[in-house]
């Protein structure tokens, strides 16, 4: 089951999601060990494989460029973000890496933290299992997808050599 | 079809007579900037990708500068894996321990930035460069990655937003404050994934140094980039500083060119402004913000750690002493060396500042100056998120150079205009 973890905050940045304390290393391991830390301490306690991070909220990603932010989440385990936007390049980081993410406005009142949800990234639909609840989304665009179906950018461009 | 200059740059780099916002497009790169923290895993993943060359090696630029010099054992090893992959490709501008500098007041510095040319780094303030006339944007270590491997990149065109600066400043009043204002109005996600196009008499009256703070922080409001016309300042300051021909391509927005929404500012009426934690957006007249005591003071950084800042700085220090800790940290050795030359670092000294070799230092809770639980900083930085400067119950206060050292001066926040001639 994906565990739903859910925040209500807009600009949740990468400072937040990784601190720049923890940058001397691009371990994924080791980043993932302080993943959302400045947020929510609990965060790297309570997370399991598969879960989902819901913000209700928007500009989620905003601050600096480090990729060590998807990092973090991808090393925890999470398998996607949902909120209401995203800061431009954690948006763009994110598709390079492969790690799915959701735009969804107003999430809050549909989902609640510890729901269960399924999450099918090309046909747009979020399913709350605990609410009895399907959300539709619009989904990434088809070269996104494109690219987190290959894995990432680079497997992408390794591909086209 | 008219076109905005970011159209045009963009145009002229995926071989297309008019792109449109929104647009996906392939765009040839002119240079990539490489620093310490987002480069090593790019080197990487390239390697592990079976990718691993450099498309041209005269057109990276690399400078050690988040953790430089390195501040541990972790962060020595990244030095060395950038240092041993910029000798095995031969990058022909990198600027080892000794040279290197805070990246984006390094480049314009250097004379890499060109008018015109279309600019990746792996860091949010690659933005700065823009006004030098150029397309700059920051990015993460897979953009990086896939810049260096081919030399191209996909990106979308971006909407281009205006933002007119009418009047005169005030003085006291600095292209710092004029940002913090204009964050302060359309927030840090008023110009997510937009081009951020500044124009007018109060821009025409800044130098090319000023110029560089506003551009800087065009990623603080969500921007791609940000971005201003060449006028006589720019080709003064880039002419003296770029080798080769100078005959570099002038874009101007025409007349006729879409703009997804303007702003007027009135840069008269402006006075300094503080941000206050946890958002750039957060902005206070110092006149609402003055008294309130802080623990440090921090001058420096890619926003504000060039000559022109420390001699406003330095003018106002003179002959007084500072109340709470100061650091003074130049953003590259040239400006460093220039500060000495010019007796500016005599009076920071006898004002009890500590001066640091270049470097982002605690402008990202590096080192060099972190803050303890509860500590307050006003700080010439651009970023005041939680934890940013160190612990995740310390603040950040961002100003100019002259507010903080006006702060540093009286140890509370305070108006810098009774400490200018």
């Amino acid at each position: 089951m994906a565990k739903a973890h859910v925040y209500k905050r807009d600009h949740i940045n990468t400072d937040e999601i990784i601190p720049a304390r923890f940058l001397n290393t691009d371990d994924e391991q080791e980043l993932a060990k302080h993943c959302l830390e400045d947020l929510d301490a609990n965060f790297v306690k309570k997370v399991k494989p598969g879960d989902v991070i819901v913000v209700v909220g928007d500009d989620f990603g905003c601050g600096s460029s480090r990729e060590h932010a998807v990092w973090a989440l991808r090393g925890a385990k999470v398998s996607a973000v949902v909120a209401g936007s995203f800061a431009r390049i954690f948006y763009r980081n994110a598709i390079n890496c492969g790690f799915p993410l959701v735009e969804l406005p107003n999430a809050g009142k549909d989902i609640n933290d510890g729901d269960d949800i399924t999450i099918d990234l090309t046909g747009g639909i979020l399913t709350n299992k605990t609410q009895g609840k399907t959300l539709s989304f619009t989904p990434m665009p088809d070269f996104a997808m494109e690219i987190i179906r290959e894995g990432g950018l680079l497997n992408h461009i390794a591909k086209k050599k | 079809m008219s076109m905005t200059i970011t159209e045009k740059i963009f145009a002229v780099h995926c071989g297309k007579s008019q792109v449109k916002p929104g647009e996906l497009v392939n765009a040839r790169l002119d240079l990539i900037m490489c620093h310490d923290v987002t480069t090593p895993p790019a080197i990487s993943m390239l390697a592990e990708k079976g990718l691993e060359r450099v498309f041209d090696p005269e057109k990276v630029v690399v400078t050690p500068d988040h953790f430089q010099p390195p501040k541990d054992i972790k962060s020595a090893q990244l030095h060395k894996r950038l240092d041993a992959w910029c000798k095995k490709h031969k990058i022909k501008h990198y600027y080892p321990i000794g040279k290197a500098g805070v990246c984006h007041a390094l480049l314009p510095e250097q004379g890499h930035i060109r008018p015109g040319d279309m600019i990746i780094g792996g860091d949010s303030h690659t933005c700065t460069y823009g006004s030098l006339g150029a397309f700059s944007t920051g990015v993460g270590s897979t953009d990086l990655a896939a810049g260096l491997a081919t030399g191209e990149l996909w990106f979308r065109v971006p909407e281009s937003m205006k933002f007119v600066l009418n009047g005169k400043l005030p003085h006291g009043v600095y292209s710092k404050d004029v940002m913090l204002e204009i964050i302060r109005i359309i927030g840090t996600d008023g110009a997510r994934y937009k081009a951020m196009e500044f124009v007018g008499p109060a821009l025409k009256d800044m130098s090319a140094e000023a110029r560089m703070t506003m551009t800087n922080m065009a990623i603080e409001a969500g921007g791609k980039n940000g971005i201003m016309a060449v006028d006589e300042v720019t080709r003064a300051y880039v002419d003296k500083r770029i080798k080769g021909n100078k005959d570099y391509p002038v874009y101007t927005s025409d007349a006729d060119a879409t703009y997804e929404s303007t702003y007027e500012i009135d840069c008269a009426k402006l006075e300094p402004l503080v941000a206050f934690p946890h958002l750039p957006s957060n902005g206070k007249r110092i006149s609402e913000a003055a008294g309130l005591a802080m623990d440090q003071a921090y001058i420096g950084s890619c926003t504000n750690g060039r000559i022109e800042d420390y001699r406003i700085v330095a003018a106002m220090m003179k002959g007084r002493k500072v109340a709470i800790r100061t650091l003074i940290v130049p953003a590259t050795p040239t400006v460093w060396r220039q500060a000495m030359d010019e007796g500016l670092f005599d009076i920071f000294y006898d004002a009890g500042c500590v001066i640091s070799a270049p470097t982002c230092g605690a402008c990202l809770g590096g080192f060099m100056g972190v803050l303890a639980d509860g500590e307050k900083c006003i700080s010439s930085t651009n970023r005041n998120f939680v934890g940013r400067m160190g612990h995740p119950r310390s603040e950040v206060y961002l100003a100019s150079p002259a507010t903080a050292a006006a702060s540093a001066i009286e140890g509370k926040l305070a108006d810098p205009r009774k400490y200018l001639n």
